[in-house]
């Protein structure tokens, strides 16, 4: 394999690792609360397209009105969902909470398909009038890269730079902060948690909901069952860069996206098991170092 | 507040009584039931089978595992490799031939069967060793992950699986004789296994992890053997499926078919740790799952045709999953169980109870 080859797949690994970063930042979040997997989390991510979908095709709202919209919508939708169906079961066992996540990922897929109807849907720019110049190759040094991946190389990093203001430099973040910590002592000292919950789903929602919008771009086809695989291969990221650590969530979703690509690759052959690859990697990090690469060791309470 | 304990004879007796009257039963179905009907009633059986080996698993030992439906693929597949018969396989396999040996033998239903569970359960051990280390919400991922793997598998190892066309043509060997003896014998084995010395450490190990590591149980062996113990029936229960619907492909295996969500749902419905709750909770959900597809079908009402919805049926079963998990956490059974026992508790408690309430009444 050529120098330009290798660098051609390592472009298309990373912008496809911003994106599972930004999906598993969500993950990420609500873990570090709540110590709760929100398997709906890859639905919310389907639901901001569609969202933006609908916004553009039945509302004929401009897209750069409408993608922002959308991830705002978005936003609502996972607030809400954690107020409907997570809330109830705060002081529950984690099984019922875990039991419950699954529900309301198969309760939002299967709403995906009653209202949105099974069949895909094209995310084209002819469809939505968003501008096709973001599929145009730019040729750097022999590598072709589209105007795409720049696009969400630049929002991810944005995305993520605000991300990391809210949280290290503002009083909500510091709010999120002592949360995963310790519940019950940050709510002795006047916080009020389930707001601070609730704006953590919002927020992570939010960024599924950006990422939604550029995955459909990159693969421009939107169907009720998209957001499992990307839903699935984000919360493998978080584990890897160690779940509940937003940093590791990032490290993670860019390791695990350059992997993905560079191994296919390198193995075109073994093509079929793309999705096999992630689900290994998980089991042997999870394996070898339950707590991921960037995550604190979880002492067992006798 | 008295229990009652019936006598050993009475047990005896009463348990003949109940096997003859199945029998019955299940001659005059055979007998006298649409195909429709006996249909449900295989399909009660085998989910019934899934429901209790999955809940000897989460409910009783407390192993919280998304991965019961990868064992039943793995099930499925042996016995039909096995019980298809050879030309039908050349016919199947165009793709690529059949790996030897599957390509030149055949078994009965029986022995296929038995070697699918037994296949299932090498699987089960496989995955239990290192998978049972974790813990919590990271062991469900990671038998999530097993069980997406072997359904990747399934898909891409087209000399062995025949890849994403699945198996067609299957023997149609499956009737109520063969899913509710193989119902009983799984309930018979895992009810004995609850009820020993074993089943009273698995709870221990569900209840308190550290308190029964203190009190010298084993319990990574005992993790061990109720996880295989429960992949070996889910390899039952893919074969019966199989050889009831006739064909397999690698996407009934997905963690989000119905199958595998409506398990989760009936031993949550059921109460988890009962193993009767769970046979409850197949029966409720098998019924409700056919009786809902109306929904999915076009409906007339008032002269105006409604056109069915598909997927609607997954949408009120998740819905119920939640609604379960908010209001009625602990199911219909909770951890009790249906025994002789306790229906003559209950019988008694009710005999007290009128003579009370008259006198109430009286009053």
């Amino acid at each position: 394999m050529s120098i330009q080859n290798f660098l051609q797949y390592l472009m298309n690994g990373v912008s496809l690792g911003s994106l599972y970063a930004l999906i598993a930042i969500g993950y990420t979040l609500v873990y570090g609360i709540l110590r709760l997997i929100n398997f709906a989390h890859g639905d919310i991510f389907m639901l901001g397209t569609y969202t933006a979908f609908y916004m553009i095709t039945l509302l004929s709202i401009p897209w750069w009105i409408s993608f922002p919209l959308a991830i705002i919508v978005t936003a609502l939708i996972g607030f809400s969902v954690d107020k409907i169906a997570y809330k109830p079961l705060r002081n529950a066992p984690r099984v019922s909470a875990l039991i419950t996540a699954i529900g309301v990922s198969i309760f939002l897929e299967s709403l995906g398909v009653v209202v949105f109807g099974g069949r895909p849907k094209a995310f084209s720019f002819r469809a939505l009038h968003y501008p096709k110049e973001l599929y145009k190759m730019v040729v750097i040094g022999g590598i072709r890269i589209q105007m795409l991946t720049f696009v969400i190389i630049i929002v991810t990093a944005l995305l993520l730079l605000f991300l990391v203001w809210l949280i290290y430099r503002t009083k909500v973040g510091m709010a999120m902060r002592a949360l995963s910590k310790d519940i019950p002592t940050t709510k002795l000292m006047g916080i009020n948690a389930d707001k601070i919950i609730g704006l953590t789903f919002a927020l992570g929602s939010a960024l599924a909901a950006a990422a939604g919008i550029m995955w459909a771009m990159k693969y421009p086809q939107i169907f009720p069952y998209m957001g499992i695989i990307p839903g699935l291969k984000a919360f493998i990221a978080a584990v890897f860069g160690g779940i509940g650590n937003v940093k590791g969530a990032m490290i993670g979703g860019f390791l695990l996206g350059m992997m993905e690509i560079l191994i296919v690759g390198f193995f075109p052959q073994l093509a079929g098991l793309r999705d096999a690859f992630a689900f290994i990697l998980l089991i042997v990090v999870l394996l070898v170092k339950p707590t991921g690469i960037m995550g604190e060791k979880i002492q067992v309470k006798v | 507040m008295n229990t009652y304990k019936l006598e050993k004879k009475t047990k005896v007796i009463l348990n003949s009584t109940a096997i003859f009257i199945a029998i019955i039963l299940m001659m005059w179905a055979q007998n006298s039931m649409s195909s429709y009907g006996l249909r449900i009633l295989n399909l009660i059986a085998i989910n019934a089978i899934l429901a209790v080996s999955l809940n000897l698993i989460n409910g009783i030992t407390g192993i919280f595992s998304l991965g019961h439906i990868g064992f039943m693929a793995v099930g499925a597949y042996t016995a039909s490799l096995l019980t298809l018969s050879v030309q039908q396989k050349q016919q199947v396999f165009f793709l690529e031939p059949l790996i030897w040996p599957f390509n030149s033998i055949q078994l009965d239903f029986f022995s296929a069967t038995i070697i699918g569970g037994l296949v299932a359960a090498f699987f089960g051990l496989l995955i239990a060793v290192p998978a049972l280390r974790l813990r919590d919400d990271y062991l469900a991922i990671a038998t999530l992950g097993f069980s997406e793997i072997i359904r990747i598998f399934a898909n891409y190892s087209v000399s062995l699986t025949n890849g994403a066309l699945g198996l067609k043509g299957l023997p149609n060997y499956t009737n109520i004789w063969w899913s509710f003896s193989f119902l009983a014998l799984t309930t018979w084995f895992i009810v004995k296994l609850t009820n020993s010395t074993y089943g009273k450490q698995l709870k221990a190990i569900r209840d308190d992890e550290i308190a029964a590591r203190a009190m010298g149980i084993n319990v990574k062996k005992l993790r061990v053997i109720a996880f295989v113990v429960g992949s070996f029936f889910a390899g039952i229960a893919g074969s019966l499926m199989a050889h009831l619907l006739t064909t397999i492909d690698p996407k009934m295996f997905m963690f989000v078919q119905p199958t595998s969500v409506n398990i989760l749902v009936m031993i949550v419905l059921g109460g988890l740790g009962s193993t009767s709750g769970a046979i409850i909770g197949a029966i409720i959900i098998t019924f409700l799952s056919e009786w809902l597809r109306f929904i999915e079908g076009d409906m007339n009402i008032f002269g105006h045709v409604f056109h069915g919805i598909p997927g609607m049926r997954m949408l009120i079963f998740s819905a119920l999953m939640v609604i379960l998990m908010i209001f009625y956490r602990k199911g219909i059974m909770g951890e009790k169980e249906i025994t002789w026992d306790y229906l003559y508790n209950l019988i008694m408690k009710f005999k007290k109870k009128a003579p009370v309430e008259a006198k109430v009444g009286e009053e």
